[in-house]
């Protein structure tokens, strides 16, 4: 177990070194000059080459890259060309919407996705079963900022329900900030629905033909608890694997309906730094969500190997 | 007089011709999905390669005293804040996102299939690729691309690469796992008996063995590519604005959307359906490929 533990710890650090070294070097990927790219075209020669000092352009690529790394790990990631800020202080100030987004998503989708998942395996081949799976191909096709638009029409603008765009604080008041939250995350869930119900479907179906689902019906337990008390319980591992997973189609998604519902959180920081070519921000909240990304399935894969016996690697 | 052999009644026709339309019918029937989303895909690959007869105009034409008319009988889905006819510039536009999408999907087969032929073959060679492959798919796809966008520029080859690097790894990842499950098979262990090598084996045995899953993959890819193409022009990241794309349209009509919601609504509606072609074509075949796998990651 202790070695299982250890091993999955340390299979993470190349992924991450990898992360940093693809992120630090985005700017070499650029054609031409870094320096001259991130001064911009009406920068002087003099304001270039303070650049190229201040980034450290005259070095040797490892040598930077491990200073760079050095910095990261001690928790600095550089200042934005744009607002001269350091970009932790700015991704900080931007943290609370996308994180208040993104947990309402999961919990949203995944109160959604796991009963009609369930569901559809229980009457498998019936027109709930159809439904089900035709909802999750539309949810799959139609992009988010698509449902953003729509909801946003219907409930905002037609029926003025919900506000149009915005965030809320939390501490500006929880309905406020709720109801902000609301079509944002509708749209974001389109997907992630999705893709966990038509997993929860495909594991349930899986573990309903199992022997001791047959027993439970034969000792007399209903429908309700040989469901979602014995089936759900040995369908789950992956279904959770697939909502960890899916986080990474969740941030994308984030950046995106940031946009439609304009919501001042990470995703619309790195839209405008690509406007503007500010590449501290955009390495900056690059790693912080791929190392977010790595973090969550790392922490699930602690998880369930601690709580079901059965998972080994 | 009759004799009783006459007055036996005809035997029933046991092996009856097929009609030729029961091929047809068959398909539809038990692939229905394969059928409705290759029929969608065909009319919108048709609207955009005909794009110039179907009753367009120039779609960059500028016209002033034209802009932010409603949809109409002279301007079928309305026009722009600059006047240009939204008819026009949503079919010419569905070029860039079928043009990504195959490229991409075809850019990332080809790739992944390398990649993954070569980790699922050479065991040396296989953690290092997974490592990299591992390091590619921990960085959101939609993010991966839009970094490299910016920093290689936006234009239609580059928003092509950016993609398909956000998109082989899962390629990689499935023909790697195809090819170690089909290497274990007897019939391998009888080629390499009979003196073939490697590189042979993997063209001749394993490559048709993995055409279902990579086939189906391939689509898949596709889709999720023309709706990361759509997403990174519609934050004004993508293909350059001057191009019309579906992504890019919708990035134009955002700003007047609540009052002229139609801008947004016809490439919005067009990119859905495209999108969800190809996944119902998707879906089809591996049903039909490979009815045992019902999961999709």
């Amino acid at each position: 177990m202790l070695n299982f533990v250890v091993r999955r710890l340390v299979s993470t650090i190349p992924v991450m070194v990898f992360v940093a070294l693809f992120v630090f070097s985005l700017i070499y990927f650029a054609p031409g000059d870094p320096a001259a790219l991130i001064a911009g075209d009406q920068a002087s020669a003099a304001e270039i080459e303070r650049i190229r000092l201040s980034l450290g352009l005259d070095r040797p690529f490892f040598l930077r890259f491990f200073g760079w790394l050095g910095d990261v790990l001690q928790g600095d990631l550089g200042v934005s060309v744009f607002s001269q800020l350091p970009v932790t202080t700015l991704i900080g100030q931007r943290l609370e919407p996308t994180l208040s987004l993104m947990v309402m998503t999961v919990v949203l989708s995944v109160t959604i996705a796991v009963p009609l998942g369930v569901v559809a395996a229980a009457r498998q081949g019936t027109w709930i079963d159809r439904f089900v799976m035709t909802f999750a191909v539309i949810g799959f096709s139609v992009p988010v900022f698509v449902i953003g638009y729509i909801l946003s029409y219907v409930f905002a603008i037609r029926l003025n329900l919900l506000p149009v765009q915005g965030y809320s604080p939390l501490a500006e008041g929880f309905w406020p900030f709720l109801k902000s939250l609301l079509l944002p995350s509708v749209a974001l869930s389109g997907v992630y629905v999705a893709l966990i119900a038509r997993i929860t479907r495909t594991s349930m179906i899986e573990v309903l033909s199992q022997d001791y689902i047959r027993t439970a019906r034969a000792k007399g337990l209903g429908q309700g608890p040989i469901l979602f008390v014995h089936a759900l319980k040995n369908a789950s591992v992956p279904i959770i694997t697939v909502i960890g997973i899916g986080i990474s189609l969740l941030i994308g998604g984030a950046v995106v309906t940031e946009t439609v519902f304009a919501i001042p959180g990470i995703g619309r920081l790195v839209v405008d730094a690509i406007l503007r070519r500010d590449y501290p921000v955009i390495q900056g909240v690059v790693l912080l969500f791929s190392l977010g990304y790595v973090l969550i399935n790392l922490c699930i894969d602690l998880i369930y190997t601690l709580l079901d016996p059965r998972v080994r690697y | 007089m009759d004799t009783p052999t006459q007055a036996l009644p005809p035997l029933p026709d046991l092996f009856p011709p097929q009609p030729r339309r029961g091929k047809v019918r068959r398909l539809i029937v038990q692939h229905p999905s394969i059928v409705i989303g290759g029929s969608l895909l065909v009319l919108i690959i048709l609207l955009a390669i005909f794009a110039n007869w179907l009753g367009t105009v120039d779609p960059y034409k500028i016209a002033p005293a034209k802009r932010n008319r409603l949809p109409s009988m002279d301007f079928w889905f309305g026009t722009d804040t600059l006047g240009r006819d939204i008819y026009s510039r949503v079919l010419y536009g569905g070029r860039v996102s079928l043009f990504v999408g195959v490229s991409v999907a075809f850019l990332a087969t080809v790739l992944g299939l390398v990649t993954g032929l070569i980790a699922g073959a050479y065991r040396r060679l296989d953690a290092i690729i997974m490592r990299l492959m591992d390091g590619l798919m921990s960085i959101p796809p939609i993010l991966l691309a839009i970094a490299l966008v910016a920093a290689i520029g936006g234009s239609v080859l580059n928003v092509i690469l950016a993609i398909t690097m956000a998109e082989f790894p899962r390629m990689s990842r499935i023909v790697r796992g195809v090819v170690l499950s089909v290497r274990e098979q007897p019939f391998i262990d009888g080629a390499i008996a009979a003196g073939s090598t490697m590189p042979k084996i993997i063209i001749r045995h394993i490559l048709p063995n993995i055409m279902g899953p990579i086939i189906v993959q391939a689509t898949y890819i596709c889709s999720a590519a023309m709706i990361t193409e759509a997403a990174l022009s519609f934050i004004g990241a993508g293909t350059p604005p001057s191009i019309p794309s579906w992504g890019g349209i919708m990035n134009e009509g955002r700003m007047l959307w609540q009052i002229k919601p139609y801008i947004i609504l016809f490439p919005a509606v067009f990119l859905s359906v495209t999108v969800l072609a190809v996944n119902l074509l998707g879906d089809g075949l591996r049903d039909a490929l490979d009815p045992r796998s019902a999961t999709r990651l």
